[in-house]
């Protein structure tokens, strides 16, 4: 079974935020939740640099660990996933996250932040697959349609992928190799414990 | 003939570089943490790395905060078990004490006469404070215990319905918990400042450990002030932690929230600690206790026990007697 990831290639992301539109248009995304954003490094400056994050679902995933309701799961493709049914949105998922994956619909509002919203990595929620109440809660399941995460699949420049870890690692190993330089997987040593190297 | 030298050599430094510079992460790889994202981390020593975003929302331009790691490590590990080993052990203490010391008792029985100890603005100020701490403490307590002790035996979606319950409670009660303690403050911060009676009453174990012993005290001996400014600061200390939680990211960052947390876990279970013994000494503990917060009025021989020094003073104002 392959074990999902996120690589996001910041040597060819040139910070055009399709991913995030794709990610919001795909899933209905409520306004002030973005799943996935992009962030500019060093922005103007020497080195400047763009990455696109949002959930990386995790190895060891520090929100399933702190979560006083134990509302996460994780798929046999390795994909973190938690039920909104349970979620008390308590944050203390937010104050794990090493990449500020999880959203609230009410930030700020007196404790009372509502049921916390996160990359799905397209694949829905416990609900049945493909159904209308899944969609409400979690957004489109495009795994289980047999298709690969949206924000992936339209970037421009290829600069993001996901899919089968192994498989994405070793495309971007050869980028490395044919063009002689490469910043590293972002996020993949905090993910995953490791580098991109396969 | 010289200028193609100095062209090659130029030539081979620049490829030597550029070997050097490019070089480096590939090697990293092989350590398994590439080396552009090793390097900016332990530049910024595990703080977050921060960049700018177009979305108009500040907080997203945080790419990785790797301390999120060690604020889950600090929890789970170390605070989770003092918290545990410390409810345990005070519970176990508590019964050991009373198995061996027994309840104690008014040592000249009851005088059938009493004397009032606790108005009701006082009694009120104690309740409020009493009935909002048990559903704070509880419902603090199933938020950091109940995964692993609640859940397991009601099931998923009834623990989940249990802790929204406690957590809205959480929130709103925490506005009269803080009223009481002030209102408790104020009434009580005179009766509680540090005297060298309370030398003595210390140096005497309070009497707790004797039959027949009762070192003088006034409206409160050397322990219940212990008790009176654990809860003060502490309050004060719960308060502060739990309402910069309760407006995330009004007053400070993650970072903050975080730490407010960690300082709202380790304070609230010592909390629980502290008042499961008050709650014992005011209750089965100690005969004749609980009757000063419940009926206000004490058994006039309890009093000359236990506050001999307040007992005098109340008689020299000519009040409190029935």
């Amino acid at each position: 079974m392959a074990r999902m990831k996120f690589l996001c290639d910041s040597e060819r992301c040139i910070e055009c935020n399709a991913c995030v539109t794709a990610c919001k248009n795909e899933h209905e995304v409520p306004w002030g939740i973005n799943r996935r954003r992009v962030v500019t490094l060093n922005d103007g400056a020497k080195g400047e640099r763009s990455i696109s994050m949002a959930c990386m679902h995790c190895e060891d995933a520090p929100c399933m660990a702190v979560c006083p309701v134990d509302c996460f799961y994780k798929t046999e493709e390795g994909v973190v996933l938690h039920s909104k049914d349970l979620c008390i949105g308590c944050g203390y998922c937010f104050y794990a996250c090493p990449f500020g994956a999880p959203q609230y619909p009410q930030v700020g509002n007196f404790g009372s932040r509502g049921k916390m919203d996160k990359c799905t990595f397209c694949a829905g929620g416990p609900e049945a697959d493909n159904t209308k109440e899944e969609y409400l809660k979690y957004g489109a399941n495009r795994l289980a349609e047999g298709k690969l995460p949206l924000c992936a699949e339209m970037c421009s420049t290829k600069a993001l992928l996901a899919g089968d870890g192994d498989v994405i690692a070793q495309i971007y190993k050869e980028r490395v190799t044919r063009r002689g330089y490469g910043s590293g997987a972002w996020g993949w040593a905090t993910a995953y414990k490791t580098g991109s190297s396969v | 003939m010289r200028l193609f030298h100095l062209k090659r050599t130029i030539w081979a430094v620049l490829a030597l570089g550029v070997m050097i510079a490019f070089a480096a992460p590939q090697p990293a790889a092989a350590q398994q943490v590439p080396a552009d994202e090793a390097a900016l981390l332990q530049q910024l020593k595990g703080g977050p790395v921060t960049g700018r975003v177009s979305i108009p929302d500040v907080k997203s331009s945080v790419l990785i905060q790797p301390q999120g790691r060690e604020w889950r490590e600090t929890l789970e590990g170390p605070v989770k078990s003092f918290g545990g080993w410390l409810l345990l052990v005070t519970v176990v203490v508590l019964a050991a004490f009373l198995a061996i010391r027994g309840r104690i008792k008014i040592d000249s029985g009851p005088a059938g006469r009493t004397i009032e100890r606790f108005n009701g603005t006082e009694r009120f100020a104690h309740w409020l404070t009493a009935i909002c701490f048990i559903v704070l403490g509880l419902s603090g307590l199933n938020l950091s215990f109940g995964r692993a002790v609640v859940l397991p035996i009601i099931g998923p979606e009834a623990f989940a319905s249990l802790t929204t319950f406690g957590k809205l409670a959480h929130n709103f009660l925490s506005f009269p918990f803080v009223l009481g303690v002030l209102l408790m403050a104020i009434l009580w911060i005179r009766h509680n400042l540090p005297n060298a009676i309370d030398i003595t009453w210390i140096k005497q174990g309070g009497g707790l450990l004797q039959k027949g012993v009762h070192p003088p005290a006034g409206k409160f001996n050397a322990g219940q002030k212990v008790i009176f400014w654990f809860v003060v600061i502490g309050a004060l200390t719960l308060a502060v932690s739990g309402y910069i939680l309760m407006f995330p990211f009004y007053v400070t960052d993650i970072a903050g929230m975080q730490l407010a947390q960690l300082v709202h876990a380790v304070a609230g279970v010592v909390m629980v600690a502290i008042i499961l013994a008050h709650i014992y000494i005011g209750s089965i503990g100690m005969e004749g206790a609980f009757d000063a917060m419940g009926s206000g009025k004490v058994d006039l021989n309890w009093a000359k026990e236990h506050h001999s020094l307040w007992v005098q003073e109340v008689r020299a104002r000519g009040a409190g007697d029935d």
